[in-house]
């Protein structure tokens, strides 16, 4: 039986990212829909009545949402090729924590880099920087957070590489000087091609955010 | 089998430690509680075991770190298969986990609110953490458990925050009973069972905890 793979997105999501590098991995053929954020289908309303966000992955005409919830059901449904999670129980602990841990602190502190100006931005940009370097360290040396094979939390951080571009503009500062190890993984990972295709073009993200500011009068 | 060394690091009125103890409990795991002074200064262990947050629960599992309470159960849940807490169908888990996270997001800061809150911002924060509890009504439909017919993740994760529920009642001048008749029915379900009225602390002390907390952020 053909599975039927849908995946409601919006464009610059980096949680949307996630979920296509993670169904490229597999290499799973789904359908792509672009939804309106300020006129979302029926469709995203029905199969995510609680939130009302994307992404929505709908496997067999079942939702599931929340990005991270997503990746980790492709890899039990398609477990026989490219695991995204370790076997071991202690080093999944580890991964699902490091996950978590950029979705605890990276959205909210690079929203404040480029949604504030002045002192509140220098403020906002030295923690987005202190972020970044904790994550630096639990990378240490490995080519990938998991080790020698791209996992859960190179997946849940990429997505935010096609944004560095707008953050460093807007905030005036470059990434690559206070993380280069960070910088180096990044485009390790964009070598992948279930990467390279599955992330915005950083113009395409920079326009966005542009947008928004000028929406929210935070120009 | 080599003995198995398990240590959580605790603090006795934290919902997030009670979903650890939960769990060991219904894999019928052996292991060592260290409470944690929170107040006072917190252990090495703690601090070394856990740089990023410093914070309980920690997890040592044969003197390895584990951090984050849902991560934890998922831990425990992996290492110690008998009984499984999670559902086997792939759908399903994504199902019980989305319910985790929602809990994990919304309850204790709703819930927090009721207690710290007074006049008009009460009366927003009591009608914001009841329309909570009714979405998670809604999920628990016509079943005993968030899972079906047995007791498991999505439990575990969410009838330790009730231990807290007393106080935002008294507080927050409601009764879940009147609103949410399913879910109260459901807590006290879940609190008949062994593994969870043994680990779950006497209401009063929460209370007493609780009303210590509100003086501390001037809310008396």
């Amino acid at each position: 039986m053909a599975d039927e793979v849908i995946l409601l997105n919006f464009c610059p999501s980096v949680f949307g990212m996630r979920i296509r590098i993670a169904l490229a991995e597999k290499g799973i053929e789904y359908e792509y829909r672009e939804e309106d954020l300020k006129n979302k289908s029926p469709l995203l309303l029905k199969m995510n009545p609680v939130h009302k966000k994307i992404p929505v992955l709908i496997h067999n005409g079942k939702p599931v949402c929340e990005s991270l919830i997503a990746v980790e059901y492709i890899d039990e449904v398609w477990k026989e090729k490219a695991p995204i999670l370790p076997s071991d129980p202690y080093q999944r602990a580890q991964a699902r924590f490091w996950a978590d841990y950029v979705d605890k602190k990276v959205y909210a502190a690079a929203r404040n880099v480029w949604a504030t100006k002045g002192e509140e931005q220098e403020a906002a940009k030295k923690e987005f920087i202190e972020i970044l370097k904790v994550l630096e360290g639990e990378l240490g040396d490995k080519p990938y957070f998991g080790g020698e094979t791209f996992g859960l939390t190179d997946i849940s951080l990429i997505g935010y590489y096609c944004w560095f571009y707008a953050y460093e503009t807007f905030g005036n500062f470059s990434i690559e000087s206070e993380c280069p190890k960070l910088i180096a993984w990044a485009k390790r990972c964009m070598e992948k091609e279930s990467v390279s295709k599955s992330l915005a073009d950083p113009h395409t993200v920079y326009d966005f955010v542009l947008g928004v500011k000028k929406r929210l009068g935070l120009e | 089998m080599s003995t198995d060394e398990v240590v959580l690091l605790d603090f006795w009125v934290s919902p997030f430690c009670l979903r650890a103890k939960i769990a060991l409990a219904e894999k019928g795991v052996a292991f060592v509680e260290q409470e944690e002074d929170l107040f006072g200064g917190k252990s090495e262990l703690l601090l070394k075991s856990n740089p990023v947050y410093q914070k309980v629960p920690v997890l040592l599992h044969n003197g390895k770190p584990m951090c984050e309470s849902t991560i934890i159960v998922h831990y425990i849940d992996e290492t110690w298969p008998s009984p499984p807490l999670l559902p086997t169908c792939p759908y399903e888990r994504a199902r019980a986990r989305f319910w985790a996270d929602f809990i994990d997001k919304k309850v204790f800061e709703a819930g927090g609110k009721t207690w710290q809150s007074k006049g008009e911002e009460k009366e927003v924060a009591k009608k914001e953490f009841l329309e909570i509890l009714k979405v998670l009504e809604g999920a628990l439909g016509e079943k005993d458990y968030f899972g079906g017919d047995s007791f498991g993740f999505v439990d575990i994760i969410a009838i330790p925050l009730t231990s807290w529920f007393d106080s935002c009642e008294k507080f927050g001048l409601f009764k879940i009973e009147e609103h949410c008749p399913k879910f109260s029915a459901w807590m006290k379900r879940c609190l008949k069972r062994e593994t969870v009225a043994k680990v779950l602390p006497n209401p009063e002390k929460v209370l007493e905890f609780v009303t210590s907390m509100r003086k501390m952020h001037g809310v008396e």
